[in-house]
């Protein structure tokens, strides 16, 4: 008969268990305080940039200069913001392949006395504070990586990116970026190498028995199957590259004039390093303003970037054919 | 001669008087295989001749080493850390453990299907197909016809010609176990090793399976371990029974024509495991 059956509910049901409400509803608590907190965080934050966005509109956003001294005050974080996108770039350039190796190496053909060896680095590789890695950074890489860069600027220099006009080869974001590749690759190995790890037994054995070798099982097997799990680690690396402040501190000259490609070059920007090289000094209202309303645009790029990355991800999620 | 010698040779007569395989062609050859596990011993001295566009069935109880004895045969058993193996097994004429033979060209010539289907699934059913020229780097033109011809030899054509861009996921069980044959066939191997095929699938899509095997020892030879003694007497032209006892190497028992192994087996033992009376 049609139109007469009654639609049980079997949702309900299946929560019935008292334990489980109460479980249930404590965990739904839970996540709803931590979306709290971040949406007050993401108020407040915005609520400062309202006032900056009436004093110097849009160009606050889209021009390079930090001046309080003059009226009206000239203030804007374009370079800083580009700057921590480049830093992320030249990161991620080296994180990414150096972690993926390090993680294929540890699955597949370290001995597994080593590979547990390097884990168990690696996790304390990704706990080292970067006012750590940032003082390291200052006093034993600086010199190293001048030496880099000198020799990239010697034999490279015709490519746009490496060239050096200034002769000084400290304070550039090349080495900012190298810094921040130093804290991904611990993050993004050690998710790498447990999704790397999760690769199903009876896929290897099928792409063995298919004259399949390591490299290609890997590119057609073992990645694409672990590629959300891999970004995921990316991501979270990003995360921590894009907000990273004292390490950056350290060793990036910050200037006022955005440095689009000259890698080599001294100076260059960020956002997060902006606010703590200038938060000391801030004293009145407009200039705490100002560096909030920079936090709360970090937050939205942190955000935009994100976003990108995962349209990445669907994109690139297409089955191979 | 002695009597020791002339007994001996009788002893061989019978043995070749006996075996219809004698003979045939042969493509595959296992010679006094054994096999360690680390320093744990699991098969001792198996021989088996595999003629050329035959079905050969691998039975006996569990654990007693058709796994592992089927997995030495196109080299994924020394894989495996701490594997260790003595013997030989002759293909095209040469051992193919011999130090000049390239074990992905042996892994290309002998298929192997698991005993779970294991599809791709970061591939469609059509990459699936043809992943193994892809992993392997073998070239092959004109892969719309490799995927039409393998899909039919396998029997699944019908069933997902018009989704061939589908995930390979979206299928059965039973069509992923045919579509993971189809990618064994895209390679054009000419011994095609099965583990437990159907082990996991309905009746319905095991005797499709057994269909499929049935047309495929037309063209090249088959090897297949089974639980299943219906299975062994449909799909196959000769049988060797495995048996191990109790922490001990694997053997073979018995071996010969499969209506001989289930019609008029010589050992006591191979008639009481046939009738289903251990294992
Ligand atoms: N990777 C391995 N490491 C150590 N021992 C193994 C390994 N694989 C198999 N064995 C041992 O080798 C013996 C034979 O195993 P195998 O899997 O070949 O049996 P089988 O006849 O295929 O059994 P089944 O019918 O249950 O599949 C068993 O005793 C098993 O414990
Ligand atoms: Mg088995």
């Amino acid at each position: 008969m049609a139109g007469t059956e009654v639609m049980r509910d079997l949702q309900s049901a299946a929560t019935s268990h008292r334990g489980d409400r109460i479980f249930n509803r404590t965990i739904t608590a839970l996540a709803f305080t931590a979306l709290a907190v971040l949406a007050g965080i993401t108020v407040f934050l915005g609520a400062q940039a309202v006032p900056v966005f009436q004093t110097l509109g849009i160009s606050y956003l889209t021009t390079t200069a930090w001046d309080l001294t003059t009226t009206p005050p000239q203030a804007g974080i374009f370079g800083m913001l580009y700057g921590s996108v480049l830093l992320s770039v030249i990161g991620l350039v080296i994180a990414i392949p150096a972690a993926l190796l390090l993680a294929i190496f540890m699955v597949f053909l370290a001995p597994p006395a080593l590979a547990k060896v390097l884990t168990n680095v690696v996790d304390l590789m990704a706990a080292i504070p970067s006012v750590i890695i940032g003082l390291w950074a200052f006093y034993i890489l600086n010199p190293v990586a001048e030496e880099w860069e000198i020799l990239l600027n010697q034999y490279l220099g015709f490519i746009p990116i490496f060239q050096n006009n200034s002769g000084n080869f400290l304070g550039t974001p090349f080495i900012a970026g190298f810094v921040l590749a130093i804290m991904m690759i611990p993050i993004i190995t050690a998710v790498s190498r447990e999704v790397l790890a999760r690769t199903p037994p009876e896929l290897i054995n099928a792409s063995e028995s298919l004259g399949g070798s390591l490299w290609t099982m890997l590119r057609y097997v073992a990645l694409p199957y672990g590629r959300g799990g891999i970004v995921g680690g990316i991501m979270l690396g990003l995360g921590r590259a894009l907000g990273e402040t004292i390490a950056i501190f350290f060793v990036l000259k910050i200037v006022f004039d955005t440095n689009w490609y000259q890698i080599i070059e001294s100076g260059g920007g960020s956002v997060a390093s902006l606010i703590v090289s200038k938060f000391g000094e801030a004293s009145a209202g407009l200039e705490i303003q100002l560096l909030l309303a920079a936090g709360f645009f970090l937050f939205v790029l942190t955000l935009i970037v994100n976003v990108i990355a995962n349209l990445i991800v669907s994109r690139t999620g297409r089955l191979q054919r | 001669m002695s009597t020791a010698e002339f007994e001996k040779s009788i002893e061989g007569l019978e043995v070749e008087l006996s075996d219809s395989r004698a003979g045939l062609p042969i493509e595959m050859d296992a010679r006094d295989i054994s096999v360690w596990f680390g320093k744990r011993k699991v098969l001792e001295g198996v021989s088996i001749p595999f003629p050329k566009k035959t079905v050969t069935a691998l039975i006996g109880p569990s654990g007693c080493g058709k796994s592992t004895f089927i997995r030495t045969l196109n080299r994924l058993h020394e894989l495996i850390p701490g594997a260790a193996l003595a013997g030989e097994v002759l293909y095209e004429g040469k051992d193919i453990y011999s130090p000049d033979v390239d074990p992905t060209h042996i892994r290309l010539k002998i298929g192997m299907v698991f005993q779970k289907p294991n599809p791709f699934p970061s591939m469609t059913i059509r990459g699936n197909v043809l992943s193994g020229l892809k992993l392997s780097g073998m070239k092959r033109p004109n892969h719309d016809d490799i995927v039409e011809e393998t899909l039919r030899a396998a029997g699944l054509w019908n069933e997902v010609k018009d989704r061939l861009n589908a995930a390979a996921g979206e299928l059965s069980g039973g069509q992923q176990q045919r579509l993971v044959i189809a990618r064994a066939l895209a390679v054009q191997p000419h011994v095609l090793l099965m583990d437990e095929p159907c082990s996991a699938l309905d009746p319905a899509s095991t005797l499709k399976i057994e269909e499929t095997i049935r047309e495929l020892s037309k063209e090249i030879t088959i090897i297949i371990v089974t639980h299943n003694m219906q299975q062994a007497v449909r799909v196959s032209d000769y049988t060797a029974f495995f048996l191990a006892a109790e922490n001990e190497p694997g053997y073979v028992v018995e071996q010969g024509p499969t209506t001989d192994i289930f019609g008029n087996p010589r050992d006591q033992r191979t008639l009481d495991y046939v009738n289903g009376r251990f294992g």
